[in-house]
């Protein structure tokens, strides 16, 4: 009997001993992650990391034009994907919410949430890149566009379904047409989870690679036309990374630093913005 | 008198007109919206269509034998996916392997062992790991982990397994460092964070009743877990590691660091190898003439087709697993 209850409780000891080792691994990672990307990222940061271009191998410079490319192309990707996810979430949980093209949209959305990225630069690149003839700004922005549309559809659309019936009702009693029930009062009170959404969109592109080397390409130079390949931070980290020059891994570093500070700065706000709503 | 009328009728006819432009502009709206929703079935539908038209070239070429072939020659210009679809599987176990029980376990500590203050903060950390992108686990693996391995962990593997008979071939070979078996370890620990939170919060959905009946009873905390928690959520759980799967599977730039870019299948981890994705990120800027970027596609079609399958089997099971729950 004393043997039976030392066995469970030594078995009960060991996976519980193992599941905190675990625990502490998984942050561990976390940690060490961050860690090597301070010291190595650090060492490379200063000012004029954000007022000089990309060098030529061996000599000094910055990382301006892919900080600005990627700006350029992430704000184009936002102004085109969030309008077309903000409807179709709309649809999805106002218009929509009974019938089968919901059903249906959300379980493709779905997929295309975790779909490969890189199947989305080869997708831009036979539609826009091959018919253009060229590589370009705008093949980049739409190709991280259709990244960020089944974000912002998924959590329009939850944000939309939490919001209490009773206050559609209330508003439609009044005499108001759908339109501004969904506006006025929809919208209003599901404000605070779509921003998150669209930041959370913003978080996930900022870093996207694989979607940037068949459209946008990447450039040696300044350019501010979207109609010619542009340099971006993940395509210049992904070259300088890999090449044999001492001074660009280095670049490639301070590069990865920017971008995983902007990252977690973005899922930070988005994740106070959600607390703050679930508060109030 | 009759001044009052046309007062009446005009008001009638301005309240008509008020109505009939908002009904215009409800219309207008729903159907944006509506046409939103179609973007999304367009995007899917343009995906695999614009694939399968640039497969075409290869498929056409190759035949069936593409998928079995292991050559992969740009001079000749002969094609072969079993290199990259062997590495992408092989990778994807490893990951697996190392992420389930990892995942299984951080999912138990953070709901049955965790003090309840440290456990959004812990929640929260391990979700950022999984907001950290690939590319960053890319830089790390390549100039950090892989030189770890090398020194480390890959020797012990060849000295401890050397003289076992079948392991001594999946551990056979110089260290290199980069290889199948780097390349597997990253995707474990990128995948780890999405086992954990699905995992989680199937866990966390389990009607306390039924752990409360089974500690009254007289049950150690993993007697419930294994007895009570585990079987509950097992549909949920397989669900959240096909999730994980999924992202394994497709995942491009951590891979194409640390993989080596070698197409060849060899018998041990240690070596160099490719998969799908990588080949892709690789090869496809600097392919010339249409069979080479073709088979590239063809590539890209066979790997959306592995993801679709994956992905759909694990919305299916979350879907059962929410009914389940109401």
């Amino acid at each position: 009997m004393m043997m039976l209850y030392a066995r469970r409780r030594f078995r009960n000891m060991t996976m519980l001993v193992l599941s905190v080792g675990a625990t502490l691994a998984g942050l561990g990672w976390l940690v060490l992650i961050l860690w090597t990307l301070v010291v190595e990222g650090m060492s490379g940061l200063s000012l004029k990391v954000f007022t000089e271009m990309t060098p030529p191998p061996g000599s000094d410079g910055g990382l301006l034009n892919p900080i600005v490319g990627s700006l350029i192309m992430t704000s184009l990707a936002v102004a085109v994907g969030t309008p077309i996810g903000i409807f179709a979430g709309t649809y999805m949980a106002e218009y929509g919410r009974y019938s089968p093209l919901t059903q249906v949209v959300r379980f493709i959305n779905d997929i295309l949430l975790s779909a490969p990225s890189i199947i989305v630069g080869l997708f831009i690149y036979e539609v826009m890149v091959a018919p253009m003839g060229h590589f370009s700004a705008y093949a980049g922005a739409v190709a991280l566009a259709v990244i960020v549309i089944p974000v912002v559809v998924r959590t329009t659309e939850d944000m939309l379904l939490l919001v209490p019936k009773e206050l559609r009702e209330a508003a439609t009693a009044l005499g108001m047409p759908r339109l501004y029930v969904i506006r006025r009062v929809s919208y209003r009170a599901a404000k605070a989870g779509i921003l998150t959404g669209i930041l959370l969109a913003i978080a996930r592109i900022s870093g996207e690679t694989a979607p940037i080397l068949f459209t946008a390409l990447n450039n040696q130079f300044f350019s501010a036309d979207l109609n010619a390949p542009m340099a971006s931070l993940p395509a210049v980290i992904f070259q300088f990374a890999l090449s044999p020059y001492k001074d660009w891994q280095k670049l490639a570093w301070t590069g990865a630093l920017i971008i995983t500070l902007a990252v977690l700065a973005l899922s930070i706000i988005a994740r106070m913005l959600a607390a703050s709503r679930k508060t109030s | 008198m009759s001044d009052a009328a046309l007062q009446n009728s005009s008001i009638a006819l301005l309240r008509g007109q008020v109505l009939d432009r908002l009904r215009l502009r409800d219309r207008i709206f729903h159907f944006s919206t509506v046409a939103a929703a179609l973007i999304v079935l367009a995007i899917l539908a343009g995906v695999i269509i614009a694939l399968f038209i640039g497969a075409i070239p290869a498929l056409c070429n190759f035949g069936a034998g593409f998928l079995v072939s292991q050559r992969w020659n740009p001079v000749t210009e002969n094609f072969g996916a079993l290199a990259p679809i062997y590495g992408t599987l092989v990778t994807s176990l490893i990951a697996m392997v190392i992420a389930v029980p990892f995942g299984l376990l951080i999912a138990v500590f953070l709901t049955e062992l965790c003090p309840i203050w440290l456990r959004r903060p812990i929640g929260i950390a391990i979700e950022l790991l999984a907001g950290i992108p690939s590319i960053i686990y890319g830089i790390w693996g390549l100039f950090v982990f892989a030189p770890f391995l090398q020194g480390t962990l890959q020797p012990f593997l060849i000295k401890v397994f050397g003289n076992v008979p079948v392991l001594s071939e999946l551990f056979a070979g110089p260290p290199y460092g980069i290889g199948i078996l780097t390349a597997g370890l990253i995707l474990a620990i990128m995948v780890l964070p999405f086992v954990t939170s699905i995992s989680r919060d199937v866990f966390e959905a389990i009607p306390p009743v039924l752990k409360e009946a089974a500690y009254g009873v007289g049950a150690t905390t993993w007697e419930v877990v294994r007895n009570v928690v585990l079987p509950y959520a097992r549909v949920g759980v397989v669900g959240g590691f096909m999730l994980g799967l999924g992202r394994a599977l497709g995942e491009t730039m951590a891979v194409t660091f640390v993989i080596g870019n070698a197409h060849r299948i060899s018998p041990s981890l240690l070596a160099p190898g490719t998969t799908i994705s990588a080949t892709i990120a690789n090869e496809f800027t600097e392919a010339v003439g249409d069979i080479y970027t073709s088979s590239l596609i063809a590539l890209g079609l066979i790997l959306f087709v592995m993801t679709f399958i994956v992905l759909a089997a694990a919305r299916y099971m979350l879907l059962r697993i929410d009914r389940r729950m109401g």
